[in-house]
């Protein structure tokens, strides 16, 4: 060793510094992803449209031709990926180490960028070529457009039904498990019979399947012979399976809300000389019922889904029609029109909920 | 017989007694605060002159009539005597008016015209009538606090109680809420206040009672439990406030 190193401060390589590079390895991945997707999405958009309907060849094949496309413009990053590789190899080069390891993991970055966006594209064209399995059975059996246009008219006039079920249930449930909820929280000895019927209702009524309970309702009720219940009919029967069923889960979405308001506001209530029921009017529950509706409304979101259960007991709604549909012309398209028209329904519904429960996150973290 | 009266007052929690033979006389028009360490049962003796806690033994009495035990209306007692607490708990759904007349319309069965009529005369002379329709959140520590002792005072309380009302504030917002106990001290309210801002106890208290584990330990006027404590443990604690300067 010489003098000059001897006395030179020891450099000790610092793992920071030293990172091992994966650039290289990450970039191949990213390419082998990419030509293998653009390679299958060719192949699906040369093969499929030749086997379509007529009427569908075109528009099969825009659509086909359209994920090749993204496909490919999916490979950029990979150039780009390059690029950077060639900027760290410079770099290197010049011995400026954190230019060469900054573009080294722009490098890596860009390798899982493509691989990431190319994946999606071989589930399209695999679910595209599910579709054309089997002299494309599964289209036609699912996705009949002719036949789906047809039964539409029928559905929707079904499907309004199921709307109207929704809406009376939804409010008939707001005042009814509103009650249950107080009648679980009633507080001292003399209530604690009232807090047994009320968790005993809640817990037979989460326990038992919904489609028992609305078999039960509108096919034991008129059997039974009682005056009024007998006679409620489909479309009431339906609502009442429902308020009840829905009753027991929203009942104890209230209850956690209720038991959530702080116990210093029921403090501050009572300390003014309101009584236990005032206090719950006009302090506990309109705080309970705002923090509330992010879970109550994906109750009710469960609950109009449900309403497509009532179709056992002869309720003619949207799942009906469908079944009848399908029934006469052996082609299940007309329930795909029923999911699909859920769907539409559903995912509004589902992002307000989701958008609710971020405001009410941030606003918590703010306070 | 003093205006409001506690005798023997006994309170715990299952084995942990936190009051044990608390007497405590408090004469109308008097401001006696409550001192001594965090733990001492300051707060719990507020909360038990309000019925917010049951008692195990002992007394409480108002003008002449017996307010603790079984049997007793709470609803009606409540409304003869107010409590502010450390933390505001002012009704976040509720502006700073509806905050105030709640308890007149619902309780007193006041109109709401003349409730709020009254909440603002009394918002004005705490300097808050532009916040009459702001909710909680929009208040600063200070401000929430004087909506809150006017939410007490709304009531015409005989005895307000005030829990470490600036304890929760930061240090130039206190001044703010300590001049309006001082005008509702000069106005010859009875208050009864658990507080650690010594310096105002000295100056508005007519009374100051040390608390010493669920005791009280001596109590006296101003001067004398500043200047001369009788008990050794009153002059440790007055000892370690005056260390830390806060006195």
């Amino acid at each position: 060793m010489s003098l000059g190193t001897a006395t030179r401060p020891v450099r000790v390589s610092s793992p920071l510094a030293q990172r091992r590079d994966t650039s290289g390895s990450v970039m191949l991945i990213g390419s082998l992803v990419w030509l293998f997707t653009v390679a299958f999405t060719v192949w699906t958009a040369l093969e499929l449209p030749a086997v379509a309907d007529e009427g569908w060849r075109v528009v099969i094949g825009i659509a086909l031709w359209l994920v090749v496309a993204l496909a490919v413009i999916a490979g950029l990053p990979l150039l780009r990926g390059i690029r950077y590789r060639t900027e760290a190899a410079r770099a290197d080069a010049a011995g400026d180490l954190a230019a060469a390891r900054a573009a080294r993991s722009r490098a890596t970055q860009s390798g899982w960028v493509a691989a990431g966006w190319t994946l999606p594209l071989i589930a399209v064209a695999v679910f595209a070529q599910f579709l054309a399995a089997n002299d494309h059975a599964v289209q036609t059996t699912f996705f009949d457009v002719p036949f789906m246009l047809r039964s539409l008219q029928d559905i929707l006039v079904g499907f309004w039904v199921n709307v109207q079920i929704a809406i009376v249930a939804e409010v008939l449930i707001l005042v009814w498990a509103l009650f249950v909820a107080l009648a679980k929280l009633t507080p001292g000895v003399a209530g604690r019979p009232i807090r047994w019927i009320a968790t005993t209702y809640i817990d037979i009524f989460r326990a038992v399947p919904s489609i028992v309970v609305i078999y039960l309702i509108g096919f034991g009720l008129p059997l039974a012979q009682i005056p009024f219940l007998s006679d409620l009919g489909p479309f009431w029967s339906a609502v009442l399976a429902l308020t009840l069923i829905y009753g027991a889960y929203v009942a104890e979405v209230y209850r956690s809300g209720i038991e959530g308001v702080h116990w210093s506001q029921v403090a501050a209530s009572r300390s003014l000389g309101l009584s236990y029921g005032k206090t719950m009017r006009f302090v506990v529950v309109p705080q309970a019922v705002r923090r509330v509706m992010p879970p109550l409304l994906n109750d009710f979101i469960g609950l109009q889904k449900d309403t497509a259960l009532v179709t056992i007991i002869g309720t003619v709604e949207a799942f009906t029609q469908a079944k009848i549909y399908a029934g006469n012309y052996f082609n299940l398209s007309s329930v795909t029109v029923v999911a699909i028209i859920f769907i539409i329904i559903t995912i509004p519904q589902t992002r307000f909920v989701d958008r609710l429960i971020e405001r009410d996150s941030r606003a918590k973290t703010r306070s | 017989m003093a205006f409001l009266e506690l005798t023997d007052v006994d309170k715990s929690y299952g084995d942990h007694q936190v009051l044990n033979g608390i007497t405590l006389q408090v004469e109308k028009h008097q401001v006696v605060c409550l001192i001594g360490a965090s733990g001492c049962g300051k707060s719990t003796l507020l909360r038990t002159i309000n019925g917010l806690e049951e008692i195990q033994g002992g007394e409480i009495s108002l003008d002449g009539d017996v307010i603790s035990g079984e049997g007793v209306d709470l609803n009606a007692i409540r409304t003869r005597i107010g409590i502010v607490f450390q933390s505001f708990n002012l009704f976040p759904h509720m502006t700073a008016l509806e905050n105030i007349t709640l308890a007149p319309r619902r309780v007193l069965g006041v109109s709401k015209a003349e409730a709020d009529d009254y909440a603002m005369k009394l918002l004005t002379r705490v300097g808050l009538a532009d916040k009459a329709n702001a909710y909680p959140d929009k208040l600063s520590g200070g401000q929430q606090q004087r909506v809150a002792i006017v939410r007490a005072v709304a009531m015409n309380p005989d005895v307000i109680l005030l829990d470490e009302i600036t304890s929760a504030l930061d240090p130039e917002l206190v001044a703010e809420v300590l001049n309006i106990v001082k005008d509702l001290a000069a106005e010859g309210l009875t208050i009864v206040m658990a507080t650690h801002e010594m310096s105002f106890a000295r100056e508005v208290a007519d009374t100051i009672a040390f608390l010493h584990e669920g005791r009280v330990l001596e109590s006296g006027p101003p001067d004398q439990i500043f200047t001369a404590p009788r008990e050794e443990r009153t002059r440790e604690f007055l000892h370690r406030i005056v260390e830390a300067g806060r006195l």
